[in-house]
């Protein structure tokens, strides 16, 4: 493992065991968000699972009726007698915050002009098959939003769970193994500077010695 | 307030004129991108729904509107029933996440 390259002074000690500490609740907290974003993500999305597979259902059961009036009426009619919506389906968008990922909620809102029967045709030209056929989507309204919102938000939480695991990742195996050998490098070094110093002083305190030692018996000699 | 739109060839789109969608025909997957792009650039829809055969021919321009809150582009079986890559959306979002494939395991 790479160590960072830095001064080995008691300064770049401290400034690097600080960043690891740092890195080290890093690590926990957004281990922390990863693992409950699963679990949001995992509630959401079996719910999803459920929900499409009843609205590809529901969905299959509306187009073989459309299928049937169609075959009842002249495509004409049909695309006449459905051209002008008297609902409008709109939405009312919130927002909601999970776990600091922002997911869009649907609320859906039909508007319908004069009187609310659901048929935007008269009822002369066109056959009852249609009139079941729209009822049955109309039914479907609902869900169908519901499913749009489950599944942006289980594909906006998906990828802040990604995102989330590399985090974890990145600092796990990447950055605090990264620190944690740079202060080992940094002690050593500083360690053995320490010796270093010790041995330097004990070589220069034996040459002191030596000299004075030297210096006495000089002296000595002098005085006999 | 928020439109939903819906993009598909005019058999399987028309029906949802009937609870007020804002029907879009596209004759093939290319115009229906460039639709999709139009209407995601237009701000005004929140949902759109664009029909399975289509979206599995166009999944780049698909995957683009995944990662911001609005809009959210769902993809619907269209009139010749379900291919199944609806599911396969779901699933390859738990792969993204989990990084495995552990709902749809048979």
């Amino acid at each position: 493992m790479a160590e960072l390259r830095v001064n080995p002074t008691r300064m770049e000690l401290k400034k690097v065991q600080a960043r690891y500490t740092t890195a080290r609740r890093g690590h926990k907290l957004l281990k922390d968000k990863r693992d409950e974003l699963m679990k949001k993500f995992l509630e959401v999305v079996r719910e999803n699972k459920e929900l499409r597979e009843r609205v590809e259902a529901s969905l299959a059961k509306v187009h073989g009726s459309f299928g049937i009036a169609a075959a009842t009426v002249s495509p004409h009619m049909l695309k006449e007698a459905l051209i002008l919506p008297k609902k409008e389906g709109k939405l009312d968008v919130t927002y909601k915050n999970v776990m600091s990922v922002t997911v869009p909620i649907f609320n859906l809102q039909v508007l319908s002009e004069g009187g609310a029967d659901g048929y935007n045709y008269g009822m002369a030209f066109t056959s009852g098959e249609l009139d079941a056929a729209a009822r049955e989507l109309n039914g479907l309204l609902a869900d169908l939003v519901k499913l749009a919102e489950m599944e942006k938000t289980a594909q906006m939480l998906a990828e802040e769970i990604e995102k989330t695991r590399r985090r974890v990742n990145a600092l796990e195996y990447i950055m605090m193994p990264r620190y944690l050998e740079t202060i080992k490098t940094i002690k050593m070094k500083l360690e053995e500077n320490e010796r270093g110093n010790t041995t330097r002083l004990m070589k220069v305190k034996d040459m002191m010695l030596a000299a004075q030692q030297k210096q006495m018996a000089d002296q000595d000699e002098d005085e006999a | 307030m928020y439109k939903i739109g819906i993009i598909g060839e005019r058999d399987s789109v028309m029906g949802f004129m009937a609870i007020g969608f804002a029907v879009h025909e596209a004759p093939d997957p290319e115009t229906a991108a460039k639709i999709l792009h139009r209407l995601a650039k237009d701000e005004s829809y929140a949902i759109i729904f664009i029909v399975e055969n289509y979206a599995k021919a166009i999944p780049e321009d698909i995957a683009r509107y995944k990662d911001s809150p609005l809009p959210a582009v769902i993809s619907i079986p269209g009139r010749e029933g379900t291919d199944g890559s609806g599911m396969a959306a779901i699933k390859s979002a738990v792969e993204r996440a989990v990084g495995a494939d552990i709902l749809f395991k048979e």
